[in-house]
């Protein structure tokens, strides 16, 4: 019987990486699901989906040339796969600010107190070396009016933390 | 009345362009009547496309006005729709009758100029924009054989177009 597994590949960035990956597990017959793959400072990160027959070890086995010639990190994890039932998200916040310690945690934990179910969160750091700064991005799900939400935000003002809640409109049709 | 059965992605009817209406008569009227029960049927959409139920005739429907705050002009049934002008962009997120269970980012013109003939065959304008425009654009595209997932961006493009430029000819009013 097939099985789901979560693949998780990290590795300086380079041409070629998913093409390799991906050609590989193909070989392998596996089905591929859903995937987040982005380069996160200088390395290159995969989340992907893999169905398949083999065992973990197998497939780790048959990822074993290219781990090696790409200098790759991978882990395998078995997974429920729980397709088609995307969960729609209401909400976005903005976030930015100079980077510092704890803009995520203060962020979130006011997200999480205002039981509000994160789905998609990216952050980055911009701006120099010297002057950083931390510009989020979060797709969320809550629960009934989000004023409250950006009261409670707005504190985080003092601190130089910008974060704005904004509607998100689905259009349907 | 009877609901139709929605084409989905990848059926390649969707990709069909539709042709203009010429005949204004009671079967046009019977066939409005049951896209508008198979819109409401479905999961809440604001809009339809003939083309989505094997119909690949230029009409569609659109009813923006259940949503707070919402610019509208209500429940329009547009026949032959043509776009005359545009202004500005703005990134939406789109999801589709035809494509379950998903939904994407898109970029669509804010504000739209609009000719369309309704099902007596009588001329209509508007200018509509935002959420209703964003209908109007999405309801267009399947009259030419486009879906969203043709049309989607980056969820990082964002940060970079949220606020939505204005062109310097533009006639719109607001
Ligand atoms: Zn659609």
């Amino acid at each position: 019987m097939a099985t789901w597994y979560m693949l998780t590949v990290i590795g300086q960035d380079r041409i070629g990486i998913v093409a390799k990956i991906t050609t590989t597990l193909y070989q392998q017959g596996c089905n591929l699901g859903e995937a987040s793959m982005l380069r996160l400072g200088g390395n290159f990160t995969i989340m992907l989906m893999v169905k398949s027959e083999q065992s973990m070890s197998q497939i780790e086995q048959g990822l074993q040339t290219i781990i090696n010639e790409l200098e790759l990190n991978l882990h395998l994890t078995q997974i429920d796969a729980n397709l088609h039932q995307h969960h729609l998200p209401n909400i976005k916040i903005t976030v930015s600010g100079e980077d510092h310690l704890g803009i995520v945690a203060q962020v979130t934990s006011l997200l999480a107190d205002h039981q509000v179910n994160i789905v998609d969160l990216e952050s980055d750091v911009a701006g120099t070396e010297n002057s950083p700064i931390y510009i989020m991005r979060i797709d969320g799900i809550a629960k009934g009016d989000y004023a409250k939400l950006q009261q409670a935000l707005n504190k985080l003002q003092s601190q130089g933390i910008i974060a704005k809640v904004q509607a998100i409109d689905t259009l349907i049709g | 009345m009877t609901i139709l059965n929605i084409l989905k992605y990848p059926n390649p009817e969707l990709k069909q362009i539709s042709t203009p209406v010429t005949d204004f008569d009671s079967q046009l009227d019977h066939f409005i009547q049951d896209l508008e029960q198979t819109r409401q049927h479905g999961p809440a959409a604001v809009g339809i496309a003939a083309p989505q139920v094997g119909c690949f005739q230029r009409i569609i429907i659109i009813d923006v006005s259940s949503r707070k705050n919402t610019h509208n002009h209500g429940h329009l049934i547009l026949i032959n729709p043509e776009i005359t002008e545009w202004d500005g962009y703005v990134i939406g997120r789109e999801g589709c009758l035809s494509v379950p269970d998903y939904t994407g980012n898109v970029i669509r013109a804010e504000t739209i100029k609009l000719q369309a003939l309704d099902p007596n065959g009588q001329t209509l304008e508007f200018t509509m924009q935002g959420f209703e425009a964003r209908a109007l654009q999405h309801e267009l595209d399947h009259l030419d054989g486009l879906l969203f997932i043709d049309r989607l961006v980056s969820r990082r493009t964002d940060l970079f177009q949220r606020q939505p430029k204005k062109s310097k000819k533009s006639k719109t009013s607001k």
